[in-house]
């Protein structure tokens, strides 16, 4: 199948694994951001085929395991409510709140459901006039542009009962916290190929001069994956920093520009928690004063519900790279898929979950 | 003051107080009620070898004995008519493939429908001739049924129970336990399509694609490899909700085998590759309707693939992987590009990934 087989073909990868073994002389560690590139790692085994010397830690690019646990909570006490159909991505629905998940709430008789786009909520609240439709809108910039569009869109349809819970969050603001951080032992970046598509890469720019850090803008596919970490390692060894694009089928440095305008047009960016890491400067995304009246927090009265971590969930830890999934001493035990603890064993981007559901024990 | 023990429920409430989507999913949760609740409560020998069907041996009056296999299962699509089938087609097939899986001709059907007031006469008349036409292609009588009527608002339309008895053809012993080291796995087509098919019109997730459901019966297409290969048939299995990940991880436990396939060997339609990327599912945990897995002795697997792809339902039919004896209870998957992964029984629904 054209633009999968050519970045998949097993020779390839067996190159581009050569020249990487023929370049590194010292141990590297590097973080790829993105969930997706998490997951691509662990389920093709790369990691694995490694050399040795270079870890991968896996960063906090996966937009369930960040969102915060007051948001979830929030969102349960809103789709609780009579009347409320409750729209969210699928791999949000399992997250565990303090006390229950919204598949659970499906469960006991509420109206949850699956959408594959913030413009099928906005579909349903077109269809059902006299019910308020609610989208969960979570993501890092790649889903801010269509989430913007469905807010956008209901302000030009009038529409009364349509609003977003809202829990957007951005990329360079975690990796400069992850960078800064005491404990850091990142020394390279893949930067998430999808977010750079929509924002492009200039923002990466004055990140990796003021940490002096490798950072490449890497794709979802094993050879992709394969040709970032190559990138980064030749930088490293070469003592070189700066950005470079390794995605460049789909990433441009001023990235999609009417994506932004949108993006801005109904965001403002805000201070935002995130689920393990605490509350980043400047980090996300809220609606616009011109659009609160599509904000469910406001519209609901949720915004004072607060909640707490379980104290055995360390996904702080693993989301900044510091600790491996199975290093974690309930992975496996007391937190599997079926009971997670923590946000990162849910989603098919945690990396706990990609730990657990490849088998992975070692290393 | 024991048998006040024996009456509380063996699954924690604090874990699950209410039943989940995923207790039906035919992954890690359907099979916590099997082992912890079913399988308990109901002991047996009948039950234990938890096969596709039960397999009961009568004396016959000619020669010695005969073996019956019995099933039953229950259909609740929705929607109720899809690319390429609908409920009542699938109920024939989905228990005629239960009987064939346990190498049986099927002899005879019963059809149970539990109607939700408001109906319309006309959609169930549709889904009682669509039923009858399945029931005649595969040439299996519905012998016996039944009818009930719940409130509206109490059911989603119409659900369908079918059960069935068939007639194991002598000399045959397949069952999940006989799966051994050396053996090889085959699949009699490409995989996914019924699960992405039903996705594909679900409300609220519409997405265009010429896919149909594979929904088919598979008694012929096992016959022809039973008349191929005969006892070199160790193991035959339909990989239904869960997919093969959970099927073959079923196969691995019962007979406490190590399994090993290999990503690019397995038939995947572009169609529902091309959706699987998109919607971020993993094809091995997507349902099938007409696949089947068939696991025999090394020296016949090229005259069971042969006698497969000579079949209507086989003609893509492939060899995926072998019986291993190292890693036992454990599926390996050697991926496209060389790495290795371990692939787990599915876990709970699977759920599309955010974008």
């Amino acid at each position: 199948m054209r633009f999968l087989d050519e970045y998949r073909r097993e020779e390839d990868v067996r190159a581009f694994l050569r020249a990487i073994e023929r370049t590194v002389t010292q141990p590297w560690t590097i973080m790829e951001v993105c969930g997706g590139q998490t997951h691509t790692l662990i389920m093709a085994g790369i990691d694995e085929m490694l050399p040795e010397t270079i870890t991968m830690v896996h960063g906090p690019g996966c937009p369930v395991c960040v969102t915060p646990l007051e948001l979830i909570d929030r969102a349960i006490a809103i789709a609780q409510q009579p009347g409320v159909i409750f729209t969210s991505f699928g791999d949000m629905l399992r997250v565990p709140g303090s006390q229950t998940d919204l598949l659970s709430v499906k469960a006991r008789g509420g109206d949850v459901r699956m959408v594959y786009s913030p413009l099928d909520a906005l579909k349903l609240a077109q269809k059902y006039p006299d019910r308020e439709v609610v989208f969960f809108a979570v993501g890092f910039e790649t889903t801010a542009p269509g989430n913007a569009m469905a807010v956008w869109q209901a302000k030009q349809l009038g529409l009364r009962n349509f609003s977003i819970l809202c829990s957007h969050v951005m990329v360079p603001p975690a990796m400069e916290a992850i960078l800064s951080s005491p404990d850091n032992h990142v020394q390279g970046f893949l930067a998430a190929g999808h977010v750079c598509t929509v924002m492009g890469y200039w923002e990466y720019e004055p990140i990796a001069e003021r940490y002096r850090i490798p950072i490449v803008v890497t794709g979802f596919e094993p050879l992709d994956l394969l040709q970032g970490i190559y990138m980064t390692v030749r930088a490293l060894e070469e003592g070189r920093w700066g950005v470079e694009n390794q995605y460049t089928r789909a990433v441009t440095r001023e990235g999609n520009r009417a994506a932004q305008e949108l993006t801005f047009c109904v965001f403002e960016v805000c201070d935002r928690a995130w689920r393990g890491i605490g509350v980043i400067p400047a980090s996300g995304y809220r609606l616009r004063s011109e659009f609160a009246d599509f904000d469910a927090e406001r519209r609901f009265g949720v915004d004072r519900v607060v909640a707490t971590e379980s104290p055995l969930c360390i996904a702080g830890q693993i989301l900044r790279g510091l600790v491996k999934p199975h290093e974690c001493q309930a992975f496996g035990t007391l937190c599997t898929p079926e009971h997670p603890l923590g946000a990162p064993m849910v989603s098919s981007e945690g990396a706990c979950a990609a730990y657990f559901n490849s088998g992975r024990v070692s290393r | 003051m024991d048998t006040t023990f024996a009456l509380q429920c063996p699954i924690p409430i604090q874990d699950y107080p209410t039943i989940t989507l995923a207790h039906g999913g035919g992954g890690k949760l359907t099979q916590m009620l099997i082992e912890r609740m079913y399988l308990p409560a109901f002991r047996n020998p009948l039950l234990e070898s938890l096969h596709d069907g039960a397999i009961l041996s009568l004396a016959a009056p000619t020669n010695g004995l005969a073996r019956l296999a019995f099933t039953t299962d229950s259909f609740v699509v929705s929607p109720r008519v899809f690319p390429g089938g609908d409920i009542a087609s699938l109920a024939v097939f989905g228990t005629v493939n239960d009987l064939a899986m346990c190498a049986a001709q099927p002899l005879a059907l019963s059809a149970a429908f539990i109607i939700e007031e408001g109906l319309p006469m006309e959609e169930l008349w549709q889904m009682v001739r669509s039923l009858a036409r399945a029931a005649e292609e595969v040439g299996v009588p519905i012998a016996t049924g039944d009818t009930k009527v719940v409130d509206r608002g109490k059911g989603d339309g119409l659900f369908i129970n079918t059960s069935g008895i068939g007639l194991i053809r002598p000399g045959i012993h397949v069952a999940p336990t006989r799966a051994q080291p050396g053996d090889v796995i085959l699949v009699n087509g490409p995989i996914a399509e019924h699960g992405i098919a039903i996705m594909s019109v679900r409300e609220g997730l519409e997405f265009e694609t010429a896919l149909t459901s594979d929904s088919a019966p598979l008694h012929g297409l096992v016959a022809a490899v039973l008349d191929a290969v005969g006892e070199a048939v160790h193991v035959l299995r339909d990989p239904t909700r869960g997919g093969i990940s959970s099927a073959l991880n079923e196969i691995a436990r019962a007979a406490n085998v190590g399994i090993r396939i290999y990503e690019a060997q397995i038939p995947v339609g572009d169609a529902v590759r091309g959706a699987c990327e998109i919607l971020g599912l993993d094809p091995l945990y997507v349902a099938n309707e007409g696949k089947c897995l068939v696991i025999v002795a090394p020296e016949a697997a090229e005259a069971a693939l042969a006698a497969m792809r000579s079949h209507p339902q086989g003609r893509e039919a492939a060899i995926i992987g072998e019986v291993v004896a190292e890693h036992p209870r454990r599926v390996i998957l050697r991926s496209r590009i060389g790495g290795q992964r371990i692939v787990e029984m599915l876990s709970g629904e699977q759920l599309p990934r955010i974008g």
